[in-house]
Formats: structure tokens, sequence, C-alpha cells
């Protein structure tokens, strides 16, 4: 079977390893795209990875790799470039012996080879480096070295396993850069695995949410962020209020919605029973009730807050529905909330997402 | 109250001390004495043909076992250290076995199978390796006793390299043997290193099981013994402190060795 413009074709992948499994995996990642694989801890991501890059043996379904069937090839046959979680750089090599090893491993004559190195570390920004041994870099520096590593050989496709999650938040957000950039100048098919939103959001071009050894919803982030599939989704992306309902009437594309005697707007041309999630972010709190474009205005009673430095999550009770808000420090302080004051939560009709 | 558990700790501190003291001495007194005893033999020691000669065979001798412990248990090694199978657990203790059984049963043990008389040492026999009063001999106790320690040291260091290293070094190009030969050995090569000074030491000092094997030719300790029993105690000293020097060389060696700082060996 061949697939057209597609650089990574997993199909009805399956792999039992002791207490977990990986079941029914199926993706596309198209030439030259930035694909995110993104879940909780435990999701199965890692190992999905180590199966596209060969590490273990499938017990059922296909990998293609640039419409090649890779399933029975052994790593070194595949053609990728993999960072794993903690970069693991041969300790025992110097930072240019370590970029050097996989064309040594390629039988790349030396003085090419040291040619590559050469540009590549320049690529990397880690040309003063050469002569350094990992144990003597920073975190970011031994991360582009491994990058680098992957690179120089000219991968197919690129596999990085939690590349970001082993730096410091300064260094995290140079090397997001750092990789947008590589990816933008070099197009190369990139699967990076994350369970990291913000990080999701700000490098995919599509992305897949997985779970429990499955893929749940594969799309864009605006798809997957805004319409999440399922309560799983939904909570996974951000939506911390979450309720069930049932949908009473839809006039317009505007349907009114009972979530335990609260009435909520929303845009929908379901009917019948529902779940519906709000993004605390959408939420605008107020102590009295204003005129506005938001279709929602409901009236509760301020019950706590977690302080988040910049920024307060409240919890407000409307009824027996419990909201989690999320507004800025001095917002807060100006309201002057006590527990059990009164408050309004306004949110627009196209905020509330059904599922 | 921080006046009260200061007492106690130096108190403790004290009682360990002492303890620790008394070990050393123990551990230490023999030696140093016998050394002392004999300062003014070791030249004469030395100079003899026959010390000479069963020194030299308990270093040849060892160092054969050595690298054949080396080419056999370091796979054995490899595979304990990074795979999981059934009876894994039944080969682990195995492992250990040499160490447990008393060496002049080990001999025994070891005769019962390669002697003249089995199958297996008819078979050896024809191909012309015996194992009764010969180097082989020797070579074969040696490596039963020593061998634990060769493939623990050697499991220890390969359990010591992250999997993910050797994985980086395949999605590189590199095959299984190459991802072993170019990352996990140099990783792992003061370990294994180690791993062989202490099979070699092992395998000098071993007495029980290469008596049983093979009288002839003489190793360092059978020698000893011969000349403890033959002309008595006076005699024996010498080469007793020349035997003691050479285990205090050897373990000088493997505290220089397993102290140094990592450095690239690839």
């Amino acid at each position: 079977m061949k697939v057209e413009a597609v650089s990574i074709h997993v199909e009805s992948l399956s792999r039992k390893w002791e207490n977990f499994s990986i079941h029914d995996v199926s993706l596309r990642v198209a030439d030259g795209e930035y694909f995110i694989v993104l879940g909780p801890t435990g999701a199965g991501k890692t190992l999905l990875l180590e199966l596209i890059a060969g590490f273990h043996k499938l017990d059922s379904g296909k990998i293609w790799i640039n419409n090649v069937d890779v399933t029975g090839f052994p790593p070194e046959k595949r053609g990728i470039g993999f960072v794993p979680q903690e970069y693991m750089l041969f300790p025992h090599m110097t930072v240019a012996e370590n970029v050097e090893f996989g064309l040594k491993m390629h039988n790349i004559p030396q003085a090419e080879r040291q040619k590559m190195v050469k540009e590549t570390l320049e690529f990397m920004g880690l040309s003063h480096m050469h002569g350094r041994h990992p144990m003597t870099l920073s975190g970011g520096e031994q991360q582009k070295t491994a990058l680098a590593r992957a690179l120089v050989i000219k991968p197919k496709i690129l596999l990085l396993d939690e590349p970001l999650s082993a730096l410091d938040i300064s260094t995290q957000k140079k090397m997001q850069n750092g990789l947008k950039r590589i990816h933008e100048e070099l197009k190369i098919t990139t699967v990076h695995v994350t369970h990291n939103q913000v990080e999701a959001f700000i490098l995919a071009d599509r992305l897949a949410i997985m779970n429990d050894g499955t893929t749940i919803q594969t799309g864009s982030p605006e798809q997957v962020f805004h319409k999440p599939k399922d309560d799983f989704v939904a909570r996974f992306v951000g939506f911390e209020n979450l309720f069930n309902g049932k949908i009473l009437e839809t006039q317009g594309g505007v349907a009114k919605i009972d979530i335990g005697g609260v009435m909520v707007e929303a845009v929908t041309e379901r009917v019948g029973g529902c779940m519906i999630g709000v993004r605390p972010d959408d939420i605008i709190v107020s102590r009295q009730p204003f005129k506005s474009s938001m279709r929602n205005t409901l009236k509760g009673k301020f019950v706590d807050f977690v302080d988040m430095g910049s920024l307060v999550s409240l919890i407000v009770n409307v009824n027996s529905a419990s909201f989690v808000a999320l507004i800025t420090k001095r917002s807060f302080l100006e309201m002057k909330l006590k527990k059990g004051s009164e408050v309004y939560l306004l949110f627009k009709a196209s905020a509330v997402h059904v599922i | 109250m921080k006046e009260v558990w200061l007492r106690e700790k130096s108190l403790f501190m004290v009682a360990s001390a002492i303890l620790g003291f008394l070990m050393l001495v123990l551990i230490l007194l023999p030696i140093i004495n016998t050394v002392t005893l004999s300062v003014d033999k070791l030249g004469s020691a030395l100079m003899n043909f026959e010390t000479r000669d069963a020194i030299f065979a308990s270093f040849y001798a060892a160092f054969l076992a050595t690298l054949f412990t080396f080419v056999f248990g370091v796979p054995l090694a490899y595979v304990l250290a990074r795979y999981n199978f059934h009876g894994k657990s039944i080969i682990d203790a195995s492992i250990d076995l040499p160490i447990l059984i008393p060496h002049d049963a080990a001999g025994i043990a070891l005769l019962l199978l390669f002697g003249p008389r089995t199958i297996i040492g008819a078979g050896f026999s024809s191909i012309g390796i015996k194992f009764i009063d010969t180097l082989f001999g020797i070579v074969l106790a040696m490596v039963f006793v020593s061998s634990p320690f060769m493939i623990r040291s050697a499991e220890e260091a390969f359990k010591a390299i992250n999997p993910d290293v050797e994985k980086v070094a395949r999605s590189l190009g590199a095959s299984n043997f190459k991802a072993f030969l170019h990352v996990t050995f140099p990783l792992a090569f003061r370990g294994i290193l180690t791993g062989c000074l202490l099979t070699w030491a092992r395998s000098i000092s071993e007495f029980g099981a290469v008596i049983i094997l093979a009288s002839v030719p003489r190793t360092a300790p059978v020698y000893l013994y011969d000349v403890f029993v033959n002309q008595g105690l006076s005699a024996a000293v010498a080469v007793t402190a020349l035997l003691i020097i050479t285990a205090v060389a050897i373990f000088v060696i493997i505290k220089l060795v397993t102290a140094k700082p990592l450095k690239p060996i690839y």
C-alpha cells in the first residue's frame, strides 16, 4: 500500500507492554508537518514514539515512513532522528564526537564527516562547544547537542520525546523558539511527544490527544483545544467547568441547556442530553450584572479562591453547579470579595462547548 | 536538648571508631607481622627459581582464567542486565554458587565432570586437552571459582547505563553489535576492568579447587602449602610475604582504576 504526501503512516498499531498496552493507534503525519502527541503521564506516548522508531516489535499493525513499509525494519534502517527525554548524550564523547557518531555509523568519509559536523554545530550555535563533554553542558546546550546529533544524519523524520520537559521555564521558552526555527528552516517531518498543552498549542501544525494507550482526537490545535471530542479531552485542554445537561430547546442555532437547575445558552444544533464545557478564562466575573453581548449571566456565591500569582482562580457556586473562573489579581483585589459575596458570571454562548 | 544529642552522637562515634579500629587491627596485623618478619628473606625467596616459577604459573593461569571469563562472562552479564526472561532468577542465583561452595568441593565437582574417565574429560582428552595436573586444570578451577566476580562487576556496570543511550545509537545507524561496541562497552569499561582485576586476583589466591585438579604445575598457593608441610613455618614466611605483597599491589591497582574520573575511551 502506498500513501502519497504522507511522511508517517501508522495503521492499527497495537503492542502489549507488561501491564500496559497501546491499542489500535492510527496516525497520518504529512510531509514536513510538526505533529504533536499530547497526553498525560502514562498515556503511552513514549511507547508509541519508540514503536515508530522500531525499538520494539509490534503485536499488530503497520508503519510506513515516506511510503516505505518499515514495520519489520530495525531502527538503524528506518532513517529516523531520535531525541529521548533525557537527551542521552554519549558521556564518553565530546560534543563534536557525539554529532559525528551517526555519520561514522553510516560510513561517511572522514573529510565529509568533519564538514557536516562543522556545519551542523554552526547551525545549532554550538561551534564553540565542540570539544566539551556532555557533563559540562547546561540543559539547553545538551538539548541542542542531542538535536544536532539527530539532525546531522539528515533523517527522514525526527522523533522528539518530551524534549523540553527537563529544562527550566526560561530555557524551555528559548528552546521552543529554537525548535520552531529548526522546523521552519529544515521542513523535517517531526513527531513530538509532550504532556504540555502550551507547548503543543505553540508548536503543532496538528496534534493527537492520547490517553490510556490510544489516540482520542486528532486535529489542528484550534480544533482540539476549542472543540474537544469528549470530557477527557475537554478536561485535559483546560475546560474546568464541565457539567451534564439537557438541551431543552433550540432556536436560531442557540440552545437553552439545563445544567441541574441552571439555564445556560450555547451555540449548537443538538438536542437531548449532553455535556457542556466552559473555560475558566472565558468567564467574566462582576459584582453587578451589566448589559453586554454575552448571553449568559449567572448569579452565584463566591466560595473560595486559589492565588496563582498574577492570576486568581475563583470558585463560584451557582445553585448546585460549582464554576471556576480565572481573573487577574488586580481585579480580584478591586472587587473586595468575601466568602459568600454575591457575584455574576458572564460568558458568551459561543464559549460554551457542547460535547 | 542539643547538648544531649551531641553527647549521644559523639559517644556513638567513639564506640564505632573503637570497634572499627579493632576490626582493622585483625585485618592488618597478621599481614604487617608476616611482611616484617620476612624482610631480610624476601630477596632470597625471590631468587629461588621454584618460588618464581610458582608465582609466574599463578599469574599466567590467572590471566588465562580472566581472559576466559571475560569472553564468556561479559556477554552473560549483558544478557542478565538488559533482558527479562523465564528462568532468569534461577540463572541469576546460580552465578553466585561458586562463592558459596567450599573450594575443595568445587575441585571435586570439576574432577567428577572433567576427569579422564568421564565422557566430557575423554572428549577433551581426544583433542589433547587434559585437566589433571595440567595448566588447563588450573585454569578450569580458577574460572569456576572466580567467574562470579567478572559477571557481577560487568552486570552492575551494564545496569548503570541507561538503555536509552543504546536506542539513540541504534537510531543513528548503529547495529545492535556496533551500539554495544561503541557506546555500551566503553561506558561499562571501568566496571568490566574492575571485574577483570578481581577475577585475576581471586584466581591467583585459589588453592582448594586447584590442588584437587592439578597439584602440578605448582601455583603459588600450592607451592606455599608444599613448603609449609615439607620445610616448616620459617621457610614458608618469605613466600607468604611475597604473595601478600603481590595481593596488596593488585588491590592498589584496583583502587586506582576505580577511583579515576570518567574519561573518554572511545
